[in-house]
């Protein structure tokens, strides 16, 4: 094994724990409930889209139907707690379960198509899924489910009073989802996802087992971003179809790693921790006009960074230039 | 449910159809031309729409007039969208399918956001237009006419496409492009030159569909995601990238549109659509007419 290998990963864990520490002491100097409020929600989009990486960045299948595994977190967690009494925690594991069968399941016809193909049928399924969940009385249909308020405690997982302990759950997921990409950049499915991701038919040769690798991505994705949709109902305890599985929520999960960098370790909480307040301080301060400034703003970003940096916003700490990731390709384009 | 009714609908889903087919094939034509799928696409429909609705505000001019206009303007803008935007996405050094994705994306956001900004989110219609809200009965069936013009004009549309791609050089230098870039760069075609000309006619495409569209429908800044997304099984159903493919592809989902409201509520009527591409794709991942 290479040694500046190792040594990067190592560094790479390290500058992680710095960070989460220094992440943890935040509250202590911001009381702020907005700010608190900002930094909830990136560190749960950060965590997201770190999932969403896991499978369409690094196993290279793009999903823009993440939103899916979201709502169903979600949902797993209000139906259970409100109809039957079960524990937000419970609800939190069931979902993430329930979520990772169903990207398998999904994806045993689905990922044999190709290309846009995968993309249109990922979109599809998730709107499939909202319509019925509109159309669903006994889930609340389209007014949603509302989630009785017992008392502040870690038990039921609810907090009124304030921000800090969601926060902290915040942190720990994005530090999971982060720790679980660092884990398996180097082990054997990292490793196989790379290689489908660069050439499906080469790696096949090779001794991959395509399928299952894709599968087993797809399950690992899932799984993390329901229990980020189940934080997040807990967070906001009310959700309804458009709200929690709406198409916007599969684009903000893709959208921090494509502008950090898809398929890095740090892209896509970096990208998050741009997006994120960037979007919440548009949509406050511009975008409370209600004329479409935010969009705006956000829209001419999305344009100017993917065309300025299509390799992501980390390319711009890495210190010398990377050798091509694909010598043969590049060196016939050129 | 009376044989007439199911008639009926049948017949209204098939002139829905080829409006769906011509809203979708100016994205079947650009991905065809150079395999990127035009994430702004429903965004060029509402851009027309809007056009279509300020000509019949400011200038008293019906939509089936406007037409020829919107679908012009629609060129130009498609063609410069090209030259701004897609031009350089498609020259990115690294993940070149993301960076199609997301610039095109990012207009469509930014469009968006233009449109609130200046006409305001509020739902606009056209509400004394010739053809507007008139039905005309054929053997006993009604149709609207709206609908009705809109389907010949998207049948005259692709006839026009076809005569075109086959018999004029700019056409052939568009198949010629499709089929070999590099090769076509060789005997001196401006591939930079036949690229913003597809985006031009694809936008144009869109542009009429636009304008009968706006007859029948509310223009709003967000009403273009909605089509798209059926613009883009359309495209799909049909085999990304045929042309023709997409006008078969409009009519299926047109159809399959009507029979999924004779039976379900409305609120799920694309839930039809949507699971006839997934039946279609997992039997033909390549779809209905694309090689396999």
């Amino acid at each position: 094994m290479d040694k500046a290998f190792i040594q990067r990963r190592r560094r790479d864990l390290v500058v992680a724990a710095c960070l989460a520490a220094i992440a943890a002491a935040v509250p202590m100097f911001v009381k702020d409930v907005y700010v608190q409020n900002i930094m909830v929600l990136t560190l749960l989009y950060g965590a997201l889209s770190q999932s969403w990486n896991i499978l369409s960045g690094y196993c290279g299948q793009i999903s823009l139907g993440h939103a899916l595994y979201f709502g169903l977190g979600a949902y797993t967690t209000a139906i259970l707690f409100t109809k039957f009494g079960v524990l937000p925690w419970f609800g939190m594991l069931s979902g993430g379960v329930l979520s990772a069968i169903i990207a398998m399941a999904l994806g045993y016809p689905c990922f044999r198509l190709g290309g846009h193909y995968f993309v249109i049928a990922t979109i599809v399924i998730a709107e499939i899924t909202l319509l019925l969940f509109h159309n669903w009385d006994w889930a609340g249909a389209a007014l949603g489910i509302d989630i009785p308020v017992r008392r502040d405690s870690w038990v039921t997982f609810q907090f009124t009073r304030s921000k800090l302990p969601y926060f902290y759950f915040a942190l720990g997921l994005a530090c999971v989802a982060w720790f679980v990409t660092w884990w398996l950049e180097d082990s054997k499915w990292g490793y196989w996802w790379r290689a489908v991701k660069d050439n499906p038919v080469a790696a096949e040769s090779l001794g991959v087992d395509v399928f299952n690798s894709k599968m087993g991505a797809a399950a690992v994705s899932a799984f993390l971003v329901a229990i980020g949709g189940s934080f997040y109902a807990q967070f906001v305890s009310y959700i309804d179809p458009e709200s929690v599985m709406g198409f916007q929520f599969s684009l903000l999960m893709a959208l921090p790693a494509v502008l950090g960098g898809i398929g890095t370790l740090w892209g896509p909480l970096l990208g998050a921790v741009i997006l994120i307040p960037l979007t919440e301080l548009t949509r406050s301060f511009i975008g409370g006009s209600g004329r479409g400034i935010d969009l705006i703003v956000y829209g001419g970003l999305i344009i100017a960074i993917s065309l300025a940096r299509p390799q992501g916003l980390v390319s711009l700490f890495s210190r010398k230039p990377k050798p091509a990731a694909n010598p043969v390709r590049e060196a016939v384009a050129s | 449910m009376t044989a007439e009714t199911i008639i009926q609908s049948l017949a209204s889903g098939l002139l829905m159809g080829l409006l769906y087919g011509l809203i979708a094939v100016g994205l079947a034509l650009v991905f065809g031309l150079m395999d990127v799928v035009n994430f702004a696409h429903g965004e060029f429909l509402m851009i027309a729409m809007y056009a279509t609705f300020f000509l019949f505000a400011f200038f008293a001019l019906d939509p089936i007039l406007a037409a020829p206009l919107v679908a012009a303007a629609l060129f130009v803008f498609g063609a410069v969208v090209y030259l701004l935007v897609v031009r350089f996405a498609v020259r990115a050094k690294a993940n070149t399918g993301m960076v199609q994705i997301f610039s095109t994306f990012g207009l469509a956001v930014l469009m968006r956001g233009v449109a609130q900004y200046f006409f305001t989110p509020d739902y606009r219609s056209i509400p004394h237009s010739w053809l507007g809200g008139k039905t005309i009965s054929i053997a006993g069936i009604y149709l609207p006419q709206p609908q009705l013009i809109g389907g010949l004009i998207a049948i005259a549309a692709f006839a026009g496409l076809y005569f075109f791609i086959h018999r004029t050089d700019f056409g052939r230098a568009l198949e010629a492009t499709r089929e070999d870039a590099g090769a076509v760069a060789l005997v001196g075609i401006d591939k930079n030159k036949v690229f913003a000309l597809g985006w031009g006619l694809g936008a144009a495409l869109v542009g009429l569909a636009g304008a009968v569209m706006a007859i029948f429908f509310y223009v709003f800044p967000d009403v273009g995601a909605s089509f798209a997304t059926i613009a883009y099984v359309t495209v799909a159903l049909g085999g990304f990238g045929s042309v023709f493919g997409a006008f078969a592809g409009g009519i299926i989902v047109g159809l399959v549109e009507a029979i999924t409201t004779l039976i379900l509520p409305p609120s799920l009527k694309t839930v039809g659509i949507y699971s006839v591409y997934l039946l279609v794709v997992f039997v033909r991942p390549r779809g209905l007419f694309g090689s396999i």
